[in-house]
């Protein structure tokens, strides 16, 4: 019986590179300089700019994200188009490729990183929210953070189609401008008379949800003087995309000053206004006269048609 | 069913389909009332006047009882029911309102007051009024049966609380537009055009009726309680 022959030992072909580290030596230096762009060169221009706290925070926050993010989208890109030039299909190669089997290593690095990146997002994004009293969020009637001192507090009503602001600590006066003083701590209380809007300041990075007969608190304190442009991010009707204004940081000096003015100005209209308050149900108007009572008018609208026509929630 | 006839069944429904939607397009979602143009033979810096009514029916559209502004064509002298008005820029508009409708409390009454016209006032003149042509500057209208509609221009600060009329019963207006010698009252202001531009105005009385809280319907319609001011220069 002959004696089995050994299996012929494959033919040693040229060593195999180390392919990780081609792409890490790849990946480094690209995800570095993007994310030195990104952080000092894109960074300082991304929104809502860093008119107050809250915008800085923003800005802060999403340059935070970006330079995560960065890396990681690059190593996907760059492992993509190094699969594609090294292990493309050559001419007159009609093999199939190699098994796929489990790599413990590099599943392993997968799920530690992104449990790491996403663990630590959460508490970077929990810690971003009390820090800034809300992130310019509104935080709906109760906030749970609240900035110390005494804030200006400054009602912002929401109708269709236009806002209107009211200064509590100045006799409660209403008018259509948004004045705020620069460095000072400021508590809008947004609300609306009809349907659902939005109280977006963009530079203020303030967003804050404006519902019928719900007080929403948003906090912020503006940091440079300037124009803000004020929108109503909502759907909220016909001229919903004409629901803008722009309102203005100014100093302290220069808002206490438009403050007494304007609460002098406009206080005979102020007179018929109803008592300031942190929701109001226009359709429910008690200093109705009689005139209006006798011919069965509840309120502004409100059951003027009849019930059957007239539904008082949005 | 053969191949023709297959093509010429899908030919037929495509073309359907898009004629539909050309259609909508068209005649529901572009349709606008006419454009009165006060600018034609306008002399530059001399005023110009308008006349515009608010009625509480209108016998013109497919809603007769939506309340509704109609305006004078300075050309015509007829009464056109449209809310785009072309105006010069730069130049003083003498405004002369006619009010047919019944009051209605303000949602804000904020809106009460005028503002953005010459002096920031109104006159109001009519027995309904009671205030027989005196500057106003506010109306409250929860005391008073001061208000029926606006007429307010948002992005320039104009508002103006158009008086309403006393409801008694008698000669009242129940046909759109309405007649001069029907009850009403009579509102004029003046205000100054801004530079070029298209700048929307609407009426802040929640008087849409049989819509949600009543901003819907002729308050949400272009032609009716709300429109554009086509300010050119």
């Amino acid at each position: 019986m002959a004696a089995a022959q050994p299996a012929a030992a494959p033919a040693a072909g040229p060593a195999e590179p180390s392919h990780g580290l081609r792409i890490l030596l790849i990946w480094l230096p690209l995800a570095l300089a993007a994310d030195l762009v990104i952080w000092f060169v894109w960074g300082p221009h991304l929104p809502p700019g860093d008119m107050s706290n809250t915008a800085a925070n923003q800005q802060f926050d999403i340059k935070v994200l970006s330079v995560m993010a960065a890396p990681v989208m690059l190593a996907v890109l760059i492992f993509a188009g190094y699969a594609m030039v090294t292990w493309r299909t050559r001419d007159g190669d009609e093999e199939d490729g190699p098994p796929i089997e489990g790599n413990a290593r590099v599943q392993v690095s997968w799920i530690v990183v992104t449990t790491v990146i996403v663990l630590s997002l959460f508490v970077f994004g929990f810690a971003e929210l009390v820090t800034s009293n809300g992130a310019g969020a509104g935080a709906g009637p109760a906030p749970i953070w609240k900035p110390g001192g005494r804030p200006l507090v400054v009602q912002v009503i929401a109708q269709q189609w236009l806002f209107t602001y009211r200064y509590p600590q100045y006799g409660g006066f209403e008018t259509t401008d948004l004045v705020l003083p620069v460095g000072q701590s400021v508590q809008f209380n947004v609300t609306s008379l009809d349907v659902i809007h939005s109280f977006w300041a963009y530079q203020l990075g303030v967003k804050a949800d404006a519902n019928p007969q719900v007080n929403n608190v948003a906090y912020t304190t503006a940091e440079h003087t300037g124009e803000v442009t004020v929108r109503c991010s909502e759907l909220c009707g016909l001229w919903h995309g004409a629901m803008f204004d722009y309102g203005r940081v100014v100093s302290v000096a220069a808002f206490q000053s438009w403050a007494r003015a304007t609460e002098t100005r406009v206080a005979k209209i102020t007179r018929t206004l109803p008592a300031y308050a942190l929701v109001y149900y226009p359709n429910e108007i008690k200093g109705l006269n009689k005139f209006y009572y006798e011919a069965g008018l509840p309120g502004a609208g409100g059951g003027f048609y009849g019930n059957q026509y007239y539904p008082n929630e949005p | 069913m053969s191949v023709l006839a297959r093509a010429v069944t899908l030919a037929v429904a495509f073309l359907a389909v898009v004629g539909l939607a050309v259609f909508v397009v068209v005649h529901i979602l572009l349709a606008e009332p006419p454009t009165v143009d006060f600018t034609a033979g306008h002399a530059a810096g001399q005023p110009v006047s308008m006349t515009i009514m608010a009625d509480p029916v209108n016998d013109v559209s497919d809603h007769p009882d939506w309340v509704s502004y109609f305006v004078r064509s300075p050309q015509s002298g007829q009464w056109v029911h449209s809310t785009i008005w072309q105006l010069p820029a730069h130049t003083r508009i003498n405004v002369t309102a006619y009010q047919f409708d019944t009051c209605d409390p303000l949602r804000n009454q904020f809106n009460g007051r005028v503002s953005g016209t010459v002096g920031n006032v109104m006159s109001v003149s009519g027995e309904a009024a009671g205030v027989n042509g005196k500057g106003i500057s506010v109306v409250n209208s929860d005391t008073t049966c001061g208000v029926a509609h606006t007429f307010s221009v948002p992005e320039l600060g104009i508002n103006v609380p158009l008086a309403g009329e006393t409801y008694t019963g008698k000669n009242e207006c129940t046909q759109g537009p309405c007649a001069i010698s029907t009850a009403h009252t009579t509102t004029t202001f003046s205000f100054i055009t801004p530079g070029p531009g298209q700048y929307r105005w609407q009426c802040f009385i929640p008087c849409g009726l049989a819509s949600v809280d009543g901003n819907g319907h002729a308050m949400s319609t272009i032609g009716f309680m709300t429109g554009y001011l086509d300010v050119v220069s």
